[in-house]
């Protein structure tokens, strides 16, 4: 296969940054996006020029590192992570825009590289358990109906790559910061501090300057481990609840 | 050696304080009351005091942030690294199986002594007897505080937990999360951090890599990092170290580790002091998706758990081209099945990867370059039906479809081993500290629990064991009992490891060749998989001994690193690490070389019984080879830990 890429290169967060052609020759269908994006680097290497910036690591879908903005879709053509995407994917294409995740909460450290740790931030907010190591009861203790554990288990699958982010109009981290709150509020071991947990997590996604979320569905259209919208809906119903419980409303815009 | 012409720099001596002797410091009497009798022994930091010490821990994975959130909850101050955006991503986030504990949920028979049997002798009697069975008896606890956590593992219709058996044990005793295991306990301990880093009793440092270690007076002080997007190279002090950075597969370049998995933190302390335990000890696993061409950059485990249901097979006349299906069945050769009958295609890892080897060097393998076995579910299909294959593996294979473009449904999978845990690291006491007091080492990164091959399931329990409950006790006997003076930053010391650093990053930077790094990361990483991988000889590894020099003095010469340090310069990162694969690669090869048994994952093809299994060799090898470094170019110095065996007497291991 023969390719155009146009690459979003930017030195750094201070420099504008501007897109570069590359032209790709004999690039494999097996390849994965990410070695494909391998070659063009070690080709740019030899000519002495930069190479590409961009994050990855497993490159087996799990780690969350990675995430590419292809052709104006989070992650690409398929619903995966970047490093799963394979070059046979593009049988029918010939130019690939690759451009960095775009939100004002993800600035860009270099070419497509942004700095996600707004995600850190939510989560140091009220995305745990209040335990602390020993001195808790047997594991069997505490039952779950099974149902509970599999619906908690889907919110807790969140890999947090920031593809819900970069797919919303909004720039909002409302997927994100629901599968985490469905995670926790669906337990029985997230109930003690579930109202609170709401409130602040979603304060502080607001004061990271996410944007609201206007039910568009995007982020889970291209969610790589298929978060259902639905737990955005869980977590207005536990934001409402909360401000009656705790009398402490929230300042959220997240009007969902 | 003569050619390495990496720049050479004084590395201060061992003083008096190392444990030369190499001590394990395991207590006496009955092996289940050692570790209570240890704990009670152990002397305890005022609580009022904790909050005057700092540490270091380097990597957030399962060790690192468990024992990261741990040791702030406890009320010390922690300083925690990682070379990741967050500490959410480490590789203990791709373990899919599950984590073993001695919990005797499913009334089946288990104990904290059969798990501790199990994984002594599935080791093959290369561990430390005293720390496996601790290790078993607190994985009771691992389990208890990940649910307290909130960690969604599989449950049955009465909320209880789920268990299943894994890896050929005869018991039920793992845990798990659908497929993501490793995700959501890693999810559990980042949380538990998290919210340490909130309350202000952790400072995390993302994207920042450790480049050395600072040891002053004999004892490990801090650390030399690098911000992987401003390029500061900065010192940080510490009254202790505790690395739990992982394990060094990447230097097959070619393994299923992350990309950025590297041996830069263990082998800067091995260059400072720390004595380097079995390093030859690596573990293939079985099913991985086969190679397909040179643009290849990570290999991809599927699940051990597909050989459940799939048979492995190859034809029987070498170079046959047929699609599988014109292959009838009289010429396949189901070769697990014919030599294990009683264990079929459940062999542990290392018996089934080194027979699959075999089959392929006899020209049988399947798939391009013929280095591929089929794995083949269409008998399972017939017999139980598309749709519970579907309900048990659906994922897997889709992962494989979308990796291969091919319908494991309709056709076998292609399958073929690879590189996926080192059980060799830096050599730690009971206690989990190394020759250098004051630095201690936790999860993959030691060498202590796996002997000679690791069981599934045991990696992420070894993980949070030393991380949540042993490390947090142990470093506290060592800090009560050690007067450490006030150390800065501007000490002496500090000043000239970060001039060492700073002046090693300056000359990749300058040597400007016509090479890439990754051209030769791939280099190194094909001797080490051909001479250094399944099966291993005197003479291969002799060779590899003597172009692995030859390629590092190449890479000081004629390697092209682009850029400034003061940037986000991934080459420059990955030059430094594959600098580090380099030397390492050496000392397994000499440990490799060394070794002239088969033992677990470590087979000498001149020690194999007549029908061709790992002959282990008690009289001459039944202890842990513990390398000393001993300057660059010089041979390293060889120091024993011999093995006894009280409770788990060594038998030959028979899967026939």
């Amino acid at each position: 296969m023969n390719l155009t890429l146009r690459v979003w290169r930017q030195k750094s967060s201070r420099d504008r940054g501007r897109f570069v052609t590359y032209k790709t020759k004999d690039v494999s269908p097996d390849m994965s996006f990410l070695e494909m994006l391998d070659s063009v680097n070690e080709e740019l290497i030899l000519k002495g020029e930069d190479p590409i910036a961009f994050d990855h690591d497993c490159r087996e879908g799990i780690c969350g590192m990675c995430g590419l903005m292809i052709n104006g879709v989070a992650h690409g053509p398929e619903q995966t992570t970047t490093c799963q995407l394979h070059m046979r994917s593009f049988k029918y294409v010939d130019t690939i825009v690759i451009e960095p995740w775009r939100s004002k909460a993800f600035p860009v450290i270099k070419d497509l590289v942004v700095d996600r740790s707004a995600f850190d931030r939510i989560i140091q907010a009220g995305g745990y358990i209040s335990v602390s190591t020993g001195g808790v009861p047997d594991a069997n203790a505490i039952l779950v109906p099974k149902q509970n554990a599999d619906m908690a288990m889907d919110g807790a699958a969140c890999i947090g790559c920031g593809a819900c982010v970069a797919a919303c109009p909004n720039g909002s981290a409302m997927l994100f910061t629901a599968a985490k709150l469905g995670h926790l509020n669906l337990l029985p071991q997230g109930q003690p501090e579930r109202y609170d947990r709401t409130i602040h997590m979603v304060e502080r996604m607001d004061e990271e300057g996410f944007g609201g979320c206007t039910n568009i569905g995007e982020c889970s259209a291209v969610c790589p481990k298929e978060i259902s919208l639905d737990f955005i809906a869980r977590m207005n119903g536990d934001l409402i609840k909360a401000s009656f419980i705790t009398g402490n409303g929230s300042t959220s815009s997240s009007d969902g | 050696m003569a050619t390495d012409t990496r720049p050479k720099t004084d590395i201060r001596p061992i003083t008096e304080y190392a444990n030369a002797n190499l001590e394990s410091r395991v207590p006496s009497g009955p092996i289940e009351q050692r570790w209570d009798k240890h704990r009670f022994d152990m002397k305890l930091v005022n609580p009022a005091n904790k909050r005057k010490y700092t540490i270091i821990v380097v990597g957030t994975g399962l060790a690192g942030g468990s024992a990261a959130a741990t040791l702030a909850e406890l009320g010390y101050n922690v300083l925690a690294f990682c070379y990741q955006d967050s500490p959410r991503r480490a590789h203990s986030i791709a373990a899919q199986g599950g984590i073993n504990a001695a919990k005797n949920y499913q009334n089946d028979g288990d104990s904290i002594f059969r798990l501790f049997y199990d994984t002594v002798k599935g080791g093959d009697f290369r561990s430390r007897e005293s720390n496996v069975y601790r290790l078993a008896q607190v994985s009771v606890n691992i389990i208890d505080q990940c649910v307290a956590q909130g960690v969604p593992f599989a449950r049955e219709y009465g909320g209880m937990l789920a268990n299943r058996s894994f890896g050929g044990a005869q018991v039920s005793r793992t845990f798990y999360a659908r497929g993501q295991t490793g995700q959501q306990l890693l999810l559990g301990a980042y949380q538990a951090l998290e919210r340490q880093i909130a309350a202000g009793k952790v400072k995390m440092f993302p994207r920042t890599e450790m480049l050395d270690l600072i040891v002053i007076n004999g004892r490990a002080r801090g650390i030399v990092t690098r911000n992987m997007v401003t390029g500061k190279i900065e010192s940080h002090v510490a009254d202790a170290v505790v690395l739990g950075t992982g394990g060094y597969g990447n230097v097959f370049y070619l393994s299923t580790n992350a990309k950025g998995c590297n041996t830069t933190a263990i082998w800067r302390a091995y260059r400072r002091g720390a004595f380097f335990g079995n390093p030859c000890f690596t573990q293939i696993h079985p099913t991985c998706i086969p190679v397909t061409g040179d643009h290849q950059s990570k290999l991809t485990l599927m699940s051990e758990s597909l050989r459940n249901d799939g048979r492995i097979w190859v034809p029987r006349t070498p170079g046959d081209k047929r699609p599988p299906s014109h292959i009838p069945e009289s010429e396949r050769d189901y070769y697990l099945e014919e030599r294990y009958p009683s264990f079929g295609n459940l062999v542990p890892r290392d018996v089934a990867s080194r027979s699959t080897k075999q089959v392929c060097d006899e020209g049988r393998g399947v798939g391009p370059g013929g280095l591929g076995v089929y794995l083949d579910f269409s008998d399972a299909i017939k017999r139980l039906g598309v749709n519970i294959i579907r309900e048990r593996y659906g994922n897997l294979f889709d992962m494989y479809e979308r990796i291969t473009d091919e319908n494991p449904y309709k056709e076998p999978m292609r399958i073929y081993p690879a590189i996926h845990y080192t059980m060799g690291g830096l050599w730690v006491d009971y206690n989990l500290m190394s020759t250098i007091p004051g630095l201690f080492v936790i999860g993959e990164a030691n060498f202590s629990d796996h002997g000679a091959n690791r069981l599934g399931a045991s990696a992420l329990m070894q993980g949070l064991a030393d991380g949540y409950f042993i490390l947090p006790y142990t470093i506290g006997d060592y800090l009560a009992q050690t007067k450490l003076d006030k150390v800065g930053t501007d000490h002496p010391v500090c000043q000239e490891v970060e001039a060492e650093v700073t002046e090693q990053i300056k000359r990749l930077l300058s040597i400007d060749g016509k090479r890439t790094v990754d051209s030769f990361h791939k280099e190194l990483g094909k001797i080490m998989w051909d001479k250094c991988g399944m099966s291993r000889n005197a003479e291969g590894l002799t060779y590899a001994l003597q172009r692995i020099p030859e390629i590092r003095a190449e890479f000081w010469e004629n390697v092209r690193v682009l850029g400034e340090n003061e940037e986000f310069n991934q080459s420059l990162e990955k030059a430094g690490r594959v600098a580090d694969f380099m030397e390492l690669a050496e000392l397994m090869c000499i440990d490799a070389l060394h070794r002239s048994e088969s033992c677990g994952g470590h087979f000498r093809e001149e020690s194999q019984t007549p029908e061709g299994e790992a002959l282990r060799d008690d009289e001459n090898f039944s202890y842990v080879a513990a390398w000393q470094f001993n300057g660059l170019g010089n041979k390293p110095i060889l120091n024993k830990e011999p093995l006894e065996f009280e409770y788990v007497h060594p038998s030959q291991r028979s899967y026939k």
